[in-house]
Order: C-alpha cells, then sequence, then structure tokens
C-alpha cells in the first residue's frame, strides 16, 4: 500500500513554515471527524451520505500524494451513490493509515 | 483584485487562500464554509473573483451562480472534471481548478481572470462610445430586422441552407450562405478559419492543436486556413 507523505503541503508552503504547521493542524482536526461521520453513515447503510463523506476525504488523499488511494475513492463514491458498498473495508484501511500517519506529523 | 473563498472544507481553503497569498495583486477579503453565507455577503459587497467549490452539501456551487444576479468572475475549484467542463455554459465562470491545485496552475488560472477583467472593462468602455452605423449588421429572422453588433457575435457557422450565428445571448438562426455574412464582417475582427466557421477574433479564448476555444463553442481549424490564424496572432 502506498505511504503517505506531506510533498504537496511542503510545495504549497515552500518557506512559509507557520502557514505549513498551520495547515497540518486544520488536517489533523478535519480528517478524524470527516472518518467518523464516514464510518458512521457506512455502518448505518446510508450509502448516499457516505458518498458524500467519500468525495471529501479524496481530497485529504491527493494532498497526502494517495494517488492509487484518490483512484478507489473515485470508484468508491461512485458505487456508493448506487448503493453498493463493496469497497469499503479496502478504503477504510486508507483511513487507518492516514490516521496513523498525521500522528506522526 | 478582491477575492472570496467559498469550500466546504477547511483544508481546502487553506490551500487557496495559500495559493492567493503567493499573488501580490489578490486580495482574500473572506472565506465561508456554504454558499448561503457568502450569497448574503455578496448581496452588500463587490468583489472581483470568487474561487468556489462545486460539491457542497445543501446548497451547491452552481446553486451560487445560477442564483447571483450580476456575479463576479467564478473559479471553480472541483475535482469532478466533467462536472467543471460543463458549468463552462455560465458565462460568470472563467476557469476550474482540479484538486490538488498546483501554484503553475494557479499562477495561469489568475492570468486568465485578469484578461477576463479587463475585457469587461473594455466592453463597458466601448458601450459608451457613439455607435457607429459600420459596426452593426442587421440579420433578417421572420421578417423582422434584428440589429446585432459585430461585437457580440461570436461565431458565425454554415448549416445546410442556414448559417446560426452565435452571440453570448442568443443564437440566429439566417437563411443566407456563409459567403454572404463574411463579406458583410470587417477582416479585422473575422476570420474564416474552417469550412464551415467564421470567429470573432478578438473572442478566442484559447487555442488548442486544431481547435479554437470561443466562449463554449469548440471550433475546428482547418488545415489551409490555420497560418492565416498563426499569422494574426500576437504571439510571445
Amino acid at each position: 500500500m502506498e505511504i503517505p507523505n506531506i510533498n504537496y503541503i511542503d510545495e504549497l508552503a515552500g518557506n512559509d513554515e507557520p502557514f505549513k504547521n498551520k495547515f497540518i493542524e486544520i488536517l489533523k482536526m478535519e480528517f478524524p471527524v470527516e472518518k467518523l461521520e464516514y464510518l458512521d453513515n457506512i455502518n448505518n447503510k446510508r450509502t448516499e451520505e457516505g458518498s458524500q463523506n467519500v468525495h471529501k476525504l479524496k481530497h485529504k488523499f491527493n494532498i497526502l500524494g494517495l494517488q492509487e488511494s484518490y483512484k478507489l475513492a473515485v470508484i468508491f463514491e461512485e458505487e456508493l451513490r448506487l448503493g453498493n458498498d463493496r469497497l469499503k473495508n479496502e478504503f477504510v484501511k486508507v483511513l487507518d493509515k492516514i490516521e496513523e500517519f498525521l500522528k506522526t506529523i | 483584485m478582491n477575492c472570496i473563498i467559498i469550500d466546504d472544507e477547511a483544508t481546502a481553503r487553506a490551500v487557496v487562500s495559500q495559493l492567493c497569498s503567493k499573488i501580490p495583486e489578490l486580495d482574500v477579503i473572506q472565506e465561508f464554509d456554504n454558499a448561503i453565507e457568502a450569497i448574503k455577503f455578496l448581496n452588500h459587497q463587490n468583489i472581483d473573483i470568487i474561487f468556489l467549490d462545486i460539491h457542497m452539501p445543501g446548497f451547491s456551487g452552481i446553486d451560487l451562480v445560477q442564483t447571483l444576479k450580476n456575479p463576479p468572475k467564478i473559479v471553480l475549484t472541483t475535482s469532478d472534471t466533467d462536472f467543471a467542463i460543463a458549468s463552462y455554459e455560465y458565462e460568470s465562470i472563467v476557469d476550474y481548478l482540479l484538486k490538488p491545485i498546483t501554484f503553475d496552475r494557479f499562477e495561469k488560472c489568475i492570468e486568465k481572470v485578469k484578461k477576463e477583467l479587463s475585457k469587461k472593462t473594455n466592453t463597458s468602455q466601448s458601450t459608451d462610445q457613439n455607435i457607429d452605423v459600420n459596426e452593426d449588421l442587421y440579420i433578417n429572422i421572420d421578417r423582422r430586422l434584428i440589429k446585432l453588433k459585430y461585437n457580440d457575435i461570436l461565431v458565425v457557422e454554415a448549416q445546410g441552407d442556414y448559417i446560426e450565428v452565435k452571440t453570448q445571448q442568443k443564437n440566429f438562426r439566417v437563411h443566407t450562405t456563409l459567403k454572404n455574412i463574411k463579406d458583410k464582417l470587417p477582416d479585422n475582427i473575422f476570420l474564416h478559419i474552417h469550412r464551415s466557421y467564421i470567429i470573432n477574433f478578438t473572442k478566442i479564448i484559447d487555442i488548442e492543436d486544431n481547435s479554437v476555444l470561443i466562449d463554449k463553442n469548440v471550433i475546428p481549424i482547418s488545415r489551409s486556413n490555420r497560418p492565416e490564424l498563426m499569422r494574426r496572432l500576437n504571439l510571445l
């Protein structure tokens, strides 16, 4: 599985260290909330709402350089919209990986 | 240039805000996490650019575009390419940025917005001037003679025994030939770039391979007409 990185954040920040720290702080605050909301919707079979959560979460995949996971999220988002949650186990692995990674930065 | 950022994700707003901070002329006036609050703000504040996320719960970016009576220039920020391209039907939408947005792409977008804003200024200046009869063309539609300003005509397309005159507001189907209208249009503004198309040269947004983009119309360039088009370009 791909490993998250902060290359994009570094590029965006340049030498702006305060921005970088603030951005990571926002990411650390926003991600767990979105993950929880997603899990709640998926566990309660609210696939349409889950699809919207995936839409948001996939932007974080991009920001953390997870291109393959992003592709997975694109498919999953569409399938959830149609009521199919077959990719949920694969998707949650990506979320767990990001959660672990955010603890290290 | 004053701008606002509308996106329900804090990280996405932070990205756009940071990119704006790298362009000295750009001033982020406010950020919004929903479209409704932004509309309230826009009702009493004039701004130049909106960076707008399409996909927001409840009231989407497109809902917002449809709601505003006199929208400023809008740049969509999205991950849905198809949706973004479809939204080009709105005149106020100048560009779309795919997430994650890079600085290079952002810079190009701002250049595009600047051009659009200067066009707007030029257009309003020219409407203040006295109207010269030589700047108009009358077309016959159902026994009515309708006046079109040259500057309003974007593209003329041949369609069998008819031509379609496309303007920003409306398209007009006229029973005549492309050759007839070509003779009436000034050469310095209009260019015959394909056997079925005459374009308003001043309205070109971009040129890619064998086509030009004018408003939302992608017009093919024929091989034989391409040299004349290239000759007229003020190439850097």
